[in-house]
């Protein structure tokens, strides 16, 4: 299969990227583009330019900072999964990126192509949304930042403006007595999540959940947090009953997909299944 | 509007002018002529077409050629050395890890990019390092026995 003509550069810097793509309405950045080429490649997606940042340097990074985590835009599934600093300040992260596809797609998948793509069944949105995750977005007049809540949109839209780039990704600490994990229903033969479901909780002495985000990816048009999931969770117990009745809730106010992977009644059951999965995992890791 | 481009394939650097939309396993097939890297499913599920670009395991059918400018690439006839079967290839050979031998480039490719990251890797780690190769005549058992062969012969 052949893409459509387009034309392709390789700048060296973000500067040089951000001249390529202002003003070109028609041009798409190649960030990995194992979601893309695909696309372009079954006529899906048929980009007039595409920009490749893989010959830009200093986008493939994963900095500790206050605690928490400054990973460059660049920065293969791979990096992630093997990286000591994701595992010691948000391991679920480096677990999603370890569940996602293959070891050959981990190659070149980036963290940043994978949440600026925004592919509903991705699974790295669920994660950033759960580890309130902040985007550096760079463009010609400066950096902003958008925070994953706001960041994903709709099916494969995000609060990207045209002329603008992720360039970074922040994951703030987790801080103390707090636990975070990840379950999917994986798609047997791609392994993109049908339903995912990420879970960051936080206890207090006695073992009451003090806090907890829920995000979620695959059920809907595009990654969300399950709101009332999290606040059945806040101020509980986190005894089985909790959990269970916080779970139940997970769909909610989700318009559910439906394609030949599952129904929407179908998602529906899994996005319940895997919020009680990933969040009795994160309640373990929370209290150990 | 075509790209001048300059890969190392093998220990030999070859300088080409490409469509931008050319894809690397084209170019490493139609244009250099290395037809042991084979296009399964072309739509990077299957891992017939592995290949390795600056030391990882990537699907060749899931790049444009463009993107290995100034890369190096290794394919499955830059495995053996001086006539002497790669470890992994006399692995297979030995194991009987291929049937119709379609699937086995990437599979051997894939295997190598394991073996590098973990150089003894249990049987459940070898499956899920060749999660991303697929056997059409389900031949995984053989060629997991495969690849421990190559593990075992390439530590001792």
């Amino acid at each position: 299969m052949a893409a459509a003509k387009f034309d392709y550069h390789a700048p060296s810097s973000v500067e040089e990227a951000l001249n390529l793509l202002s003003g070109n309405d028609d041009a798409k950045i190649l960030a990995g583009g194992h979601s893309l080429i695909p696309m372009m490649k079954t006529g899906l997606a048929a980009p007039g330019t595409l920009i490749d940042l893989g010959k830009v340097g200093g986008l493939s990074y994963v900095n500790e900072s206050d605690g928490g985590l400054a990973i460059g835009a660049m920065t293969t599934y791979q990096e992630l999964a093997t990286s000591d600093a994701v595992a010691s300040n948000a391991a679920v992260l480096g677990e999603a990126a370890a569940s996602v596809a293959d070891p050959q797609v981990r190659n070149m998948g980036t963290i940043g192509g994978s949440l600026a793509h925004a592919d509903p069944a991705g699974d790295l949105p669920a994660v950033a949304v759960a580890l309130n995750a902040e985007l550096v977005v760079t463009s010609g007049n400066g950096e902003r930042v958008i925070s994953a809540d706001d960041f994903f949109v709709d099916l494969f839209t995000t609060a990207l403006e045209p002329d603008e780039i992720l360039t970074e990704v922040r994951i703030p600490a987790l801080g103390s007595n707090t636990g975070a994990a990840y379950a999917k229903m994986a798609n047997k033969a791609s392994h993109y999540a049908i339903v995912g479901v990420a879970a960051v909780v936080s206890v207090d002495d006695s073992g009451n959940c003090t806090s907890a985000r829920i995000g979620v990816t695959g059920a809907g048009a595009s990654a969300s947090r399950a709101t009332e999931s999290e606040s059945r969770l806040a101020g509980s117990s986190l005894d089985d009953a909790a959990i269970f009745s916080a779970a139940g809730h997970a769909a909610d106010g989700i318009e559910l997909n439906e394609d030949i992977h599952a129904s929407a009644e179908y998602r529906e059951h899994l996005t319940k299944v895997f919020a009680l999965r990933a969040i009795r995992s994160a309640v373990e890791r929370a209290s150990s | 509007m075509g790209r001048e481009i300059s890969v190392t394939v093998n220990g030999t650097t070859h300088t080409s002018e490409v469509e931008p939309r050319l894809l690397l396993v084209e170019y490493i097939r139609d244009v250099l002529n290395l037809t042991g890297t084979h296009v399964g499913c072309d739509t990077s599920n299957c891992g017939a077409c592995t290949i390795s670009l600056n030391g990882a395991a990537v699907k060749s059918c899931t790049l444009f050629a463009v993107q290995a400018d100034g890369g190096e690439v290794t394919t499955i006839e830059g495995l053996a050395s001086n006539g002497d079967l790669h470890p992994l290839q006399e692995g297979f050979w030995e194991m009987h890890g291929l049937q119709c031998g379609f699937c086995t480039p990437g599979m051997i490719m894939s295997a190598n990019d394991l073996l590098q990251k973990n150089p003894n890797p249990s049987e459940a780690e070898i499956r899920h390092g060749l999660a991303g190769n697929f056997c059409r005549c389900t031949g995984y058992h053989n060629i997991v026995k495969a690849v421990q062969y190559a593990a075992d012969k390439m530590s001792s």
